[in-house]
């Protein structure tokens, strides 16, 4: 017979008192292959009866795999569990070597924790809340010490990482924050004019897109950029650095990771934010221009109409929103940076938390200013 | 095939990266159910070595075989059957982080063969429990020790009883006895699946417990300055830096920048 086509199988033989599976055909493979669990129930009776011992032998033309291996481990389990054990040294050399590795170290160690249930996530969740709340106001407490000590020139921050993270977050934002912002000039625009239209005001269509990018959108557009760009990209750095060791060498190196690896990033932040927003603001301005352009509104009727609609305390409202979504970005990024764990999938959590507290902190800061604003009359 | 065959072939072989030579005229053969050890300084090409032989890097020169066959010219079809035959473990493991070690273990079972989940699942006890981790199919590598996650990493090298078995700093980050049990277990659990290893290392204590054949990579001449037996090459090398090195700098006093004499 073909011994690569040879069906596996195996019998109980007896040997005096104990019993020997002796194992026969292709295990490799044959498609048809006893279980173990047939081999169990084969061995029941004799295990039964109290054997100390089942010899396994393989005939000589036993083809044979790691799966026939996994097999007898398993089968070796059930004897010891009835008392018996299994012996293989009547088996191949390299069979009985695997054996004895496999079964060398053998006391499992305590299953690990079960998850916890839904009431336990929730309650954890909810306690968790109560937590990021306290650590978020920490963290803006020993920053603001930590600004605090820069401004009066006895912090540890260097001066060269500033300049670093006002070239990354700056310069380099230019591109994308153009893009965006011409466009949701264009969109104002087009939104208003189909509403102007009704009245032959289509001019007014500049106050609208004017006080909407200066007051508004210009800031929060710019911070959602930032958001998704810088302040992810802070929270991969310090997340990185956390895993890497880093952040725990600037502790122990006697340096502040507030002062060293955070005040750098949230003040090149803030110092590049208000220029991002006032490129933003004209910008967009061009773009509602455009879109005016096609409505017989010409360009200088259009920026005569904004600069008669946007004044400066306009501008400057837009431009202390730059400012307070900078710092929330910043400390949004940095924090889920710092608080990171220390695998891969930790950082990638990190970067996601970074955005999305980012984001939320923004909707929430902007309403709060905007409610300010309207009581202050500004 | 014979047991003398060699296996990996080496010749001519140049690795560059961006322009920069990091080793040239390298030239080697592995035998069938060698241990074959590349050693050298820190930076002089070992792991880059090793990565072009798993494919995972274009040589610039010269060609790597491996079992005849030059993996950058063979097809998908043949380059997937090549690498179902290796296992490789890395310098920091490189097991998934989300994965459990169970799951990690039965991935390229899954990958590579029809085999039932039952199958599937007695093979993950049985690997486990060749390299000492039964029991532990739940856990996650970040909950476990690093010289069990360097175990964790054998056992999935090992799931598919390759043939030829890759291994990057294995003992990196181990203290000396877990460093010496786990090359007891890498040459153990390789002899008995009849596999040929090849090891990335400078730890001079596994170099001489397990090696059968290592080559000296240099990282001041960008070459190989030696091939053979580190017992032989300990006494015999005609290269000094190479007599220094197996005897851990002890022979000579070490000229700093490094002696140069052939």
């Amino acid at each position: 017979m073909n011994p690569l086509s040879s069906k596996a199988t195996f019998e109980i033989k007896h040997h005096g008192t104990n019993p020997c599976l002796l194992l026969e055909g292709n295990w490799r493979d044959s498609r048809e292959r006893p279980t173990v669990e047939a081999m169990e129930s084969a061995l029941d009776g004799a295990l039964n009866r109290g054997v100390p011992r089942v010899s396994i032998v393989l005939q000589d033309d036993v083809v044979w795999d790691a799966r026939l291996m996994a097999m007898l481990i398993r089968l070796h389990r059930y004897c010891r569990d009835r008392n018996s054990e299994l012996d293989l040294n009547a088996t191949p050399d390299a069979m009985q070597r695997l054996f004895r590795l496999a079964t060398a170290v053998d006391n499992p160690p305590s299953r690990p924790p079960k998850p916890p249930g839904f009431l336990a996530r929730l309650g954890e969740g909810l306690s968790h809340i109560a937590d990021d709340v306290g650590r978020f106001l920490a963290f803006i407490g020993e920053l603001a010490v930590a600004i605090l000590r820069f401004v009066t020139g006895r912090s540890q921050t260097r001066i060269r990482d500033l300049f670093y993270f006002i070239d990354l977050g700056g310069p380099k934002a230019v591109g994308i924050v153009s893009l965006i912002s011409v466009l949701v000039g264009m969109i104002l625009a087009y939104l208003g004019s189909v509403q102007l239209r009704q009245f032959g005001a289509e001019v007014y269509v500049a106050n609208l897109v004017g006080l909407g990018m200066v007051r508004e959108m210009g800031p929060l557009m710019t911070a959602v950029i930032m958001a998704g760009r810088t302040g992810a990209a802070y929270a991969a750095q310090l997340g990185t650095m956390q895993s890497n060791d880093e952040v725990d060498a600037v502790t122990t190196l006697g340096l502040s990771p507030m002062e060293y690896l955070v005040v750098p990033r949230v003040l090149a932040l803030i110092l590049v934010m208000p220029p991002l927003v006032i490129l933003s603001n004209s910008i967009g301005l061009g773009g509602g221009a455009l879109v005016a352009a096609g409505m017989d509104v010409n360009f200088v009727q259009f920026i005569n109409q904004a600069q008669d609609a946007v004044s400066l305390g306009d501008v400057t409202t837009g431009l202390v929103k730059a400012v307070v979504f900078a710092t929330l970005i910043a400390i949004a990024g940095c924090q889920a940076g710092l608080q990171s764990g220390r695998t891969s999938a930790a950082v990638g959590d990190a970067t996601t938390r970074a955005v999305v507290h980012a984001v939320v902190y923004l909707v929430v800061a902007d309403a709060v200013l905007n409610i300010l604003y309207d009581k202050l009359e500004i | 095939m014979t047991d003398e065959e060699d296996l990996i072939t080496v010749s001519n072989l140049t690795m560059a990266y961006g322009g920069r030579v990091i080793q040239r005229e390298i030239n080697f053969s592995i035998a069938r159910g060698d241990v074959f050890i590349i050693m050298g300084g820190s930076g002089c090409g070992k792991s880059t070595l090793l990565r072009h032989m798993i494919g995972l890097a274009i040589p610039a020169s010269g060609e790597i075989l491996i079992e005849g066959k030059n993996f950058f010219s063979a097809g998908d079809e043949e380059q997937k059957a090549m690498r179902r035959n290796w296992g490789i473990t890395y310098q920091s493991g490189g097991l998934f982080s989300d994965l459990t070690l169970g799951e990690n273990v039965a991935v390229p079972l899954q990958q590579y063969t029809a085999f039932t989940d039952g199958e599937i699942r007695d093979l993950v006890d049985y690997k486990l429990a060749l390299v000492g981790l039964y029991g532990y199919q739940a856990y996650y590598p970040g909950e476990i020790s690093g010289g069990m996650q360097k175990r964790a990493a054998l056992a999935r090298a090992i799931a598919l009883d390759p043939a030829i078995l890759f291994f990057d700093e294995p003992s990196a980050g181990l203290d000396p006895l877990s460093s010496r049990r786990l090359d007891e277990l890498i040459v153990e659990i390789s002899a008995s699946i009849g596999g040929t290893v090849v090891i990335v290392t400078h730890e001079l204590a596994s170099i001489f417990s397990i090696a059968t054949n290592a080559v000296f990579l240099d990282a001041e001449s960008h070459t190989q300055l030696d091939v053979g037996s580190p017992r032989h090459l300990v006494e015999n090398s005609r290269h000094a830096v190479v007599r220094q090195f197996l005897s851990r700098g002890n022979a000579m006093p070490v000229a700093i920048g490094g002696e140069r004499n052939p």
